[in-house]
């Protein structure tokens, strides 16, 4: 005699499972957050994101990889949007399927996928050495923006292609060229779509740690120039536990980052979903 | 006039991120390959990396690249496929609504935070829980499954989603129950988008640099069980770059640029999967 399940016990069986499997991932991703919180908050005061780091990140604060971290991110951002925006305007409005749209995409899909190891290597061979720019808040910017182009390109993609033909119709129909159509009419209605793209790459930007570290290098000074070294927040953090410098002032800066991340992307999540309920 | 300049324009930038594919495939090749001519692949497949003796063998970090992967998809394919599941196909809308987006928002958290949790927490519990150094392959597996998690719900989340409802009123109408439905029909409908998950996941877990240097323990040599320390490609890279010069730092670049093979390869697959759906 064998036992069977029966269709309608193995559906609750299956049911139950799932809930647990799920509810453990959410738990296990919420723990995360909820630890680092936990111990970092006491540690949050306006001397630490005021004050200067001292003695290698034992003592003060860390006002210097904020500052690093905008620096980096912003430089980031300017180069990579009109690069990404400029590839997404190119591939929704100019190609027509083909190859070419095809060697197009296939960059942008592949260049998402890399490592940021690779790119670390990358910056460090091409801007630091080759192209003489030294560890600096140049050479992390630019290998930043290297990283970001494909998020940028694929969301300002969508948000184009989410773009009523009508509008375009509408636009050549009162005599607009298609660069005016694309100016005056494609643009401003995508940007929400578009900035959420902006917005997703300055969350990668902040929390990147291998490409940085090795392009911008891990200077506690406080930057000058674009030729700085400056240690951002992420590289920050990973020293101070890394090294076990000190992992009160390692919790307070990993609160930090993930208060600031999270920040970044809940507002890129709002506006995407503002946008898509409006055109989708 | 003004058209055709700006889509000369246009198509320059447009060759952005396949000109810096190109860039980056260029001088890591450049840097890295020379070397392997230089010392032979039977030097560079060997068991001894002693970069001081002109020793540059990767065999051992490309095993512990691989063990640490699979390690992460046992752990990242059952619990990210039955999110993926029970949100596409036994959540109320609600649940649907709230869950995802918060799944995707953690995959914006950086990987040295991983890491991090895995020095504070997860070391020292399985250092007095199994033994061994806690510093282990076991470690990093359970670190980087959580971290290709959101991945692997993600993409397989919307390809179970896309799944035409008819295909789900057909089945209900023939008797089948929900899980009969999600088993013999929806998975196998969902199959190329599922798989092109894992295989992204894949990707990012061999790539991943700074949560496996913080709890792998890097020690060189080949772990015989779980609870071993481990070196991957990628931490042997980001640990010695700082450093590295002459012959040393070009093993690196040729680390990387094994890697980089691996990585695009696994991509390609992916993309052609996905491609190919639609």
């Amino acid at each position: 005699m064998t036992f069977r399940i029966g269709p309608r016990t193995s559906q609750i069986i299956a049911h139950i499972i799932l809930l647990l499997m799920t509810i453990v991932t959410v738990i296990v991703l919420f723990f995360i957050i909820g630890y680092v919180f936990k111990n970092g908050f006491a540690q949050l005061s306006l001397e630490f994101l005021t004050d200067r780091t001292r003695e290698m990140g034992k003592e003060g604060g860390i006002l210097p990889s904020i500052i690093g971290t905008l620096f980096i991110t912003v430089l980031a951002i300017i180069i990579a949007t009109p690069l990404g925006v400029g590839s997404a305007v190119y591939l929704v409005e100019y190609t027509r399927g083909g190859l070419l749209r095809k060697i197009i995409s296939f960059g942008a899909d592949c260049l998402a996928g890399v490592p940021s190891i690779i790119f670390g290597l990358f910056g460090f061979i091409f801007f630091v050495i080759q192209l003489k720019l030294g560890w600096s808040i140049l050479s992390g910017s630019l290998t930043l923006a290297v990283m970001i182009i494909p998020t940028i390109i694929r969301t300002s993609e969508e948000a184009i292609k989410a773009v009523p033909q009508s509008y375009r119709e509408i636009s050549y129909s009162l005599g607009g060229g298609k660069l005016d159509t694309i100016l005056k009419v494609v643009l401003p209605t995508s940007l929400p779509g578009i900035l959420t793209g902006v917005i997703l790459g300055i969350g990668r930007a902040i929390g990147e740690t291998a490409a940085v570290i090795f392009t911008a290098g891990s200077s506690l000074n406080m930057p000058t120039s674009v030729f700085s070294s400056t240690r951002t927040l992420a590289v920050h953090f990973y020293i101070l536990a890394r090294e076990g410098i000190s992992m009160p002032k390692a919790y307070g800066t990993a609160t930090v980052l993930i208060i600031i991340i999270l920040f970044v992307n809940l507002v890129a999540y709002r506006l995407m979903h503002r946008f898509m309920a409006k055109y989708y | 006039m003004k058209d055709k300049i700006a889509e000369k324009l246009l198509l320059f930038i447009a060759f952005s991120a396949i000109g810096s594919l190109l860039l980056i495939t260029f001088f890591i090749f450049q840097q890295g390959i020379p070397l392997i001519f230089k010392i032979g692949l039977g030097n560079f497949f060997s068991m001894h990396w002693s970069p001081t003796r002109g020793q540059f063998g990767i065999l051992s970090m490309i095993i512990g690249s691989l063990m640490v992967t699979v390690g992460a998809l046992i752990v990242g394919i059952p619990f990210g496929l039955a999110c993926a599941i029970y949100l596409a196909e036994f959540s109320s809308k609600m649940v649907q609504k709230t869950l995802k987006p918060i799944i995707e928002l953690l995959a914006g958290i950086p990987s040295v935070v991983y890491g991090f949790i895995g020095i504070v927490i997860l070391v020292p519990f399985i250092r007095t829980h199994f033994g061994g150094p806690g510093f282990s392959v076991l470690a990093s597996s359970i670190i980087l499954g959580i971290m290709i998690l959101p991945t692997i719900v993600s993409i397989s989340y919307d390809s179970l989603i896309a799944v035409p409802n008819t295909y789900r009123e057909g089945s209900y109408a023939l008797g089948a129950t929900k899980w009969q439905t999600v088993v013999k029909l929806l998975i196998p409908a969902a199959r190329s988008g599922i798989v092109a998950g894992i295989i992204l996941g894949m990707g990012r877990a061999i790539g991943e640099t700074m949560a496996v240097i913080m709890i792998a323990g890097n020690a060189l040599k080949i772990p015989h069980s779980i609870l071993d320390s481990v070196r991957t490609l990628t931490s042997t890279i980001a640990l010695e770059l700082g450093y590295a010069t002459g012959d040393h730092r070009a093993a690196l670049f040729a680390c990387g640029a094994f890697l980089f093979i691996i990585i695009i390869t696994l991509n390609i697959i992916a993309i052609r999967i996905t491609g190919r759906r639609e």
